[in-house]
């Protein structure tokens, strides 16, 4: 070989050459392929949703599935009123990413202070936070759920909570989580953890929000309460934690739930566009729309 | 030219492709140069990836793939890296491959790739393969380079199915995720419910020994590996 392979200007070019390549056949990869991934996340969603309401599929069928069983998807701002034009649809509301790009650090600061913790959430990022809702269809009845997440002992935990439409009683509940301790923490992706909130409560009989607590020694009976993981009490915890804090937010959606029923609300937003809306009324707060635009 | 790198070098003589050396590429590593249980080497992969046997058996077949493709590439531009830089040009060229599994693994896997998660960008940083390429395929010609790879993917791929093997049977009552011990209490079932039941060595009082899917085990498991080859092969014990 002529060429020293040793010399100074080989060894730049080289490795010059040699970045460029990688770089480019990297990229082309990742452009490629990024379709099929980004399906495969979104239908990892559909699953963790439609698991929420008891109904297990696979990877496969969870976007016929999800398309079949919903209703419509929501989104709600940080008062816990419907956003009628939302910027960002409520399925690609990503609110693992929100958590971890500020709202947790809103949420620990205000953890006292409902009204402080509002106002800041109003004020986050472009027009306040918004949170998703997906309304779901289940034995014929409509059933809300809600994404939750929150702060293990290791990392963030995530779930979705299943209220029916009774606005009080939870359906089903699904729990992950990134890097609990297994055996302990990690626990709260398995079904003994997650079936005791089938029938829980979110509100007391007198109408006063609780929210469902994790109960170290165990739930004996609670209405508002499960068992705890014992030795995964900080993980416990965090799953409390989560679960109070963000039905607070959706708090006065639920409660417009058991007051109204559909037909008082239905009145409501007609009268006043996009204040209150139900479930079941989106096109016609559409329509009112368009006609005023007119 | 030649002093690109210290390696066990193959005679570079035409030779039929399984000849008796090229054989013993393969089966070497498998047992006298295994690269786990002799050369104590990709250790902490086997410790962290082994707590199921599905698991295990993905990051083999990924591991593989990165080796045999990064020895083969390596001894193609053997000639052509710069001595002062080969080690960095390596480490490109495991990276690259591993990146490139890594996003196969989630367009086409997604469930598997989300279990390996951290661990198959980890696959970088396995000794086995820098060492691999670094001490044979800098040295050698691609073919016999190929054959080395896949021969010590093979024995670390080997190592990491039976460790997860017993440590999934044992951790958890299961293998490749079907319950073949019988169903525990508090089990989710295939139709959604929870078994109040137990079933199978469940009915009889047995328990999961929840220690084995924790990773002090996997030492453990490697440890009575190593134990059990060296009584079979005393070629292997230090006087």
């Amino acid at each position: 070989m002529a060429v020293d392979v040793n010399s100074n200007k080989y060894t730049f070019i080289f490795a010059t050459v040699m970045v460029i390549v990688v770089a480019t056949l990297l990229a082309l990869a990742s452009e490629s392929l990024k379709p099929m991934q980004k399906k495969n996340v979104a239908n990892e969603k559909r699953q963790n949703i439609l698991s929420s309401i008891g109904l297990e599929v696979s990877a496969a069928d969870a976007e016929t599935a999800y398309d079949e069983n919903l209703v419509e998807a929501l989104v709600i701002d940080a008062n816990g009123e419907v956003v009628a034009e939302p910027k960002v649809g409520a399925f690609d509301i990503d609110v693992l990413k929100d958590y971890k790009a500020g709202l947790s650090n809103i949420y620990k600061a205000n953890a006292a202070d409902m009204d402080a913790m509002k106002a800041a959430l109003l004020a986050f990022g472009d027009g306040g936070v918004n949170y998703p809702m997906f309304v779901l269809k289940k034995d014929g009845e409509n059933v809300y759920v809600v994404p939750v997440v929150g702060t293990g002992l290791w990392g963030p935990i995530w779930g979705y909570l299943t209220i029916a439409s009774d606005g009080v009683t939870v359906v089903g509940a699904v729990f992950d989580h990134k890097s609990e301790t297994p055996g302990l923490g990690a626990e709260i992706n398995q079904a003994s953890f997650q079936k005791p909130f089938e029938g829980k409560k979110i509100f007391d009989e007198n109408g006063e929000y609780t929210g469902i607590k994790v109960m170290k020694g165990g739930a004996q009976g609670s209405q508002h309460g499960v068992d705890a993981i014992s030795g995964g009490t900080i993980t416990s915890n965090g799953v409390t934690e989560m679960i109070v804090r963000t039905l607070k937010i959706y708090e006065p959606y639920f409660l417009q739930l058991q007051g109204g029923g559909v037909e008082e609300v239905v009145d409501t937003v007609v009268d006043s566009v996009g204040l209150a809306m139900d479930s079941l009324n989106i096109e016609e707060v559409v329509d009112s729309l368009e006609l005023s635009a007119e | 030219m030649s002093e690109v790198a210290v390696a066990e070098k193959v005679k570079e003589k035409s030779e039929p492709l399984f000849s008796k050396k090229n054989k013993a590429l393969i089966s070497n590593p498998l047992d006298d140069d295994n690269p786990i249980t002799v050369q104590v080497l990709g250790i902490c992969s086997a410790l962290a990836i082994t707590v199921q046997l599905k698991q295990a058996i993905v990051m083999s077949v990924s591991v593989m793939f990165v080796l045999a493709a990064g020895n083969v590439i390596v001894s193609l531009m053997r000639n052509m890296i710069p001595n002062r830089i080969r080690i960095i040009v390596q480490l490109v060229i495991i990276a690259a491959l591993v990146i490139l599994v890594d996003q196969v693994l989630k367009a086409y896997v997604y469930d598997v790739s989300k279990a390996l998660s951290v661990f198959v960008g980890l696959i970088i940083t396995n000794c086995i393969i820098m060492g691999r390429l670094e001490a044979f395929a800098l040295g050698n010609k691609p073919w016999p380079a190929f054959l080395d790879g896949i021969g010590n993917a093979l024995a670390y791929g080997g190592i990491l199915v039976i460790v997860s093997f017993f440590r999934e049977l044992l951790g958890s009552g299961k293998l490749w995720g079907y319950p073949v011990l019988g169903q525990k209490v508090g089990a989710l079932l295939s139709d959604g419910t929870l078994a109040t039941e137990a079933t199978g060595l469940y009915a009889l009082g047995y328990v999961d020994n929840g220690l084995m899917i924790l990773p002090p085990m996997a030492l453990i498991t490697v440890g009575a590996i190593i134990w059990v080859q060296r009584a079979r092969n005393t070629k292997l014990i230090e006087a």
